[in-house]
C-alpha cells in the first residue's frame, strides 16, 4: 500500500444553499491514516461539508481532491468509482429498515463483488464480529438499540473495505460508555486497516480522544478559523473563539 | 498471483496451513473446506499454524476466511497459533473475537409444516377481523367523547381533512363520473333502440348513476385517494413514534387522528356522490342527445321523472356507509402499521384492498335490503 501524504485535499470550497452561503473558502488537507475532525458549533455547516465530501451535494465553488483527482470536476462514472472507496456512517445509522442486518451489509457485496452467497455470508459474519454484533445477522434494525444500530451501520460502511470512512456525529444519542467504545473501535479500525477517517462531531471528549487533525468551522465568520491537531489548537491557537470552543468556554486560567 | 492454500500435518500433530498469492475480496479465492474438514476429523489435530511468507496483497477476503477457520478450530478445541500471519490480520482477528457472541442472540430458522402454515394464516386472518372490530368499538367510544365535548382534536386539522377529502377530489370524480355516464348512455342507446325505446336511456343513466354507480365509484376513488393517504399518514406517524408522543400527553390517538378523518370522509363522500350523479347524468345526456332523435326538454323531463326521492336518499345513505368503511379501513391499517418503511407500504396497500372489499360487500348487502324494502 502506498502512503503518500494529502489523501484528501479541499481547495477553496464554498458551500451554499441557493444564495445563502453556509461556508466559504475552505482549504484543508487530510493525510492518509488521519482521523480528521470537522468541528464547530451547531448549525455552522459541518454536515453540509460532509455531504459535499461524499458526493451528496455539489459545492458552489472549489473542489475536493482525492489522491490528487478532483471529485466534482470528474464525470459521473469516475465519481461513482471514487464513491465506491468511501464508507459512510450516517447519524442514526440509516439502516434499511426492511432488511435484516445481514442483508443490509450484503447488499453492496452482492452488487459490486463476484462473491458467492456463502462467501457473502462469511464476510458479513466477520464484519459483524468486528463491530461486536456477532449472532445478530437475522435481526431487523428496529429490533436493536441505538448503539447497536450505529455499530451495524459501521459494519455496513466497512462492507467494501473502504479507503476512507466518513462518520456523521458518531456519538450523538449514545451514552458516554457506548460513545467511548465506538471511539475505541474507530481507533482500532484505523490502526489495523490503515483507513483514513473523517468525523463530523462537536463532542470534545471524542475530538481529543481520536482526532489528530481537524478543521474548525465558524458560523459567524462563515469560514474556517483553524486547522490542525485539536490538542495544539486548544493550547496555542491565536484565535480566542477556537480556544474557547475546545475548552467548553471555560477561561484558560481556570482550565489550567 | 492467484491465491492458493495448501495444508499438511507436521509430526507434532499440527495442521500447517500455507497461504500464497493475493487474497483479495473480488478475486476467485480458494475454499477453506479442506482445512475445516481436517479440523472436524477425529481425532482432531492438536494445533493449527499458518505460514504466510508467500502471501501478497490481502483484504477482507483473507480475514473473513481466517475468522471462519479460527471459529471452527475453537469449536473443536484445536489450539490456534497465529504467529505466522501478518500483523494487521492478527489485529483484525483479535478485534473480531474481542466481543463474544451474546448467548441466545442467534435465531434458529423455524420450519412450519404445510397444515400448520395454513392454520397460522387462518388465525392471522381471524385476528385481523377481531382487530378491526375492536377498532370500530373504540371509534364508537371516541364519538361518544366527541359529542360530550371531551375529545381533543384540532379544528384546523378537521377543516384540512374536509378540504382534502372534498374539494380536492372534485376533478377526478368529475372525470370518472362523466365518462361512466357516457358509457351507460352508449350501452342504453344501442340496446334500447332495438325496441324503439331509446328515450329510456335517460332513465337508465339517471337511475344507475343515482342509486348505484355514483356512490360506488366515488367510494372507490376515495379508497384509492384518501383511504391510502390516511394509512400512510398515520403509519408514518407510528414509525416516527409521533403516535406514542400523543399517548404520553394523555391524548387518545383515536380522538386526535382518527375521528376527524372519519367525520371528514363521512360528510364529504355523500356530497361527492351527489356531484358525481350530476356529472354522470350530464355525460349521459351528451351521448343521448347526439345519438337519439329527442329534444333537450324531453330528455330532461324523462330524467327528472325517473329519479324519485327514495332513489336519491338510498344512494346517499350508501355513500355514508362507504365513506365510514373507507375511513375506518385507512385509519385502522395506519394504526396497525409496523415500524419500518416497508410496513407503511404494506398497510397502505392493505387499506386500499380492505376498503374496496368492504365497499363491494356492503354494496351487495345494501342492494338486497333495498330490493326487499321496495326502495
Amino acid at each position: 500500500m502506498q502512503r503518500n501524504a494529502g489523501h484528501i485535499v479541499a481547495k477553496d470550497i464554498t458551500v451554499a444553499y441557493g444564495d445563502f452561503v453556509v461556508q466559504r473558502d475552505l482549504n484543508f488537507t487530510v493525510n492518509r491514516g488521519d482521523i480528521f475532525i470537522i468541528m464547530g458549533g451547531s448549525g455552522c455547516g459541518k454536515s453540509t461539508l460532509l455531504k459535499v465530501m461524499i458526493g451528496l451535494k455539489e459545492p458552489a465553488k472549489g473542489d475536493i481532491l482525492y489522491e490528487d483527482v478532483p471529485f466534482w470536476a470528474s464525470g459521473d462514472d469516475a465519481r461513482e468509482a471514487m464513491k465506491r472507496k468511501f464508507g459512510t456512517l450516517f447519524q442514526s445509522g440509516a439502516l434499511w429498515s426492511s432488511m435484516t442486518l445481514a442483508e443490509n451489509i450484503g447488499l453492496a457485496l452482492r452488487q459490486y463483488t463476484s462473491l458467492s452467497d456463502a462467501g457473502i455470508r462469511e464476510v458479513v459474519d466477520y464484519k459483524l464480529m468486528l463491530v461486536g454484533l456477532a449472532g445478530f445477522e437475522d435481526y431487523y434494525p428496529n429490533e436493536l438499540s441505538g448503539g447497536m444500530r450505529k455499530r451495524a451501520g459501521l459494519a455496513r460502511a466497512m462492507a467494501l473495505d473502504p479507503d476512507i470512512l466518513f462518520f456523521d456525529e458518531p456519538s450523538a444519542g449514545l451514552d458516554p460508555i457506548s460513545a467511548r467504545l465506538l471511539d475505541d473501535l474507530i481507533l482500532e479500525l484505523r490502526d489495523s486497516l490503515g483507513t483514513t477517517v473523517v468525523v463530523v462531531t462537536h463532542e470534545l471528549a471524542s475530538i481529543f480522544a481520536i482526532g489528530n487533525n481537524s478543521v474548525f468551522l465558524d458560523a459567524d465568520a462563515k469560514t474556517q478559523l483553524a486547522t490542525g491537531d485539536p490538542k495544539e489548537l486548544r493550547d496555542s491557537h491565536s484565535n480566542e473563539i477556537v480556544r474557547a470552543f475546545l475548552r467548553r468556554g471555560v477561561p484558560e486560567a481556570d482550565a489550567a | 498471483m492467484n491465491a492458493a492454500l495448501t495444508c499438511s500435518t507436521t509430526p507434532e500433530d499440527t495442521l500447517a496451513v500455507t497461504l500464497t498469492g493475493d487474497w483479495l475480496l473480488d478475486t476467485a479465492l480458494p475454499g477453506v473446506e479442506p482445512v475445516l474438514e481436517r479440523l472436524r476429523d477425529t481425532p482432531a489435530p492438536a494445533a493449527i499454524c499458518f505460514d504466510a511468507s508467500g502471501l501478497g496483497d490481502w483484504d477482507t477476503g483473507l480475514v473473513a476466511r481466517l475468522v471462519s477457520i479460527r471459529r471452527d478450530a475453537e469449536a473443536n478445541d484445536v489450539r490456534v497459533d497465529e504467529s505466522g500471519l501478518p500483523e494487521g490480520a492478527r489485529q483484525l482477528i483479535a478485534l473480531a473475537f474481542a466481543v463474544r457472541e451474546r448467548e441466545g442472540a442467534r435465531r434458529k430458522a423455524r420450519d412450519v409444516g404445510f397444515f400448520a402454515g395454513i392454520g397460522e394464516k387462518t388465525q392471522r386472518v381471524v385476528g385481523r377481523g377481531r382487530e378491526l372490530l375492536e377498532f370500530v368499538g373504540e371509534l364508537v367510544f371516541s364519538f361518544g367523547r366527541l359529542f360530550r365535548g371531551k375529545a381533543t382534536y384540532l379544528r384546523s386539522d378537521l377543516v384540512q381533512y374536509i378540504q382534502e377529502a372534498g374539494a380536492e377530489a372534485l376533478p377526478i370524480v368529475s372525470l370518472i363520473s362523466f365518462l361512466i355516464g357516457m358509457i351507460f348512455a352508449f350501452v342504453g342507446v344501442m340496446q334500447l333502440e332495438n325496441f324503439g325505446a331509446g328515450i329510456y336511456t335517460a332513465n337508465l343513466v339517471a337511475v344507475a348513476m343515482v342509486r348505484e354507480m355514483a356512490p360506488i365509484m366515488a367510494a372507490i376513488i376515495m379508497a384509492g385517494r384518501t383511504g391510502a393517504a390516511y394509512a400512510a399518514q398515520i403509519g408514518t406517524m407510528k414509525v416516527n413514534e409521533e403516535v406514542d408522543a400523543l399517548t404520553t400527553l394523555g391524548m387518545d390517538p383515536i380522538d386526535f387522528l382518527v375521528t376527524p378523518r372519519v367525520i371528514a370522509l363521512v360528510v364529504m363522500l355523500p356530497m361527492l356522490t351527489l356531484y358525481g350523479s350530476l356529472m354522470g347524468i350530464l355525460g349521459g345526456a351528451v351521448v343521448g342527445l347526439s345519438m337519439l332523435d329527442v329534444s333537450l326538454v324531453q330528455y330532461a323531463s324523462q330524467t327528472v321523472n325517473s329519479v324519485g326521492l327514495n332513489s336519491l336518499l338510498g344512494g346517499l345513505f350508501k355513500s355514508v356507509v362507504y365513506g365510514s368503511l373507507v375511513a375506518i379501513a385507512g385509519c385502522q391499517q395506519g394504526l396497525a402499521c409496523g415500524s419500518s418503511a416497508m410496513a407503511v407500504g404494506q398497510s397502505t396497500t392493505r387499506a386500499v384492498v380492505m376498503g374496496i372489499v368492504l365497499i363491494v360487500v356492503s354494496a351487495s348487502i345494501l342492494t338486497v335490503i333495498y330490493i326487499n324494502l321496495g326502495i
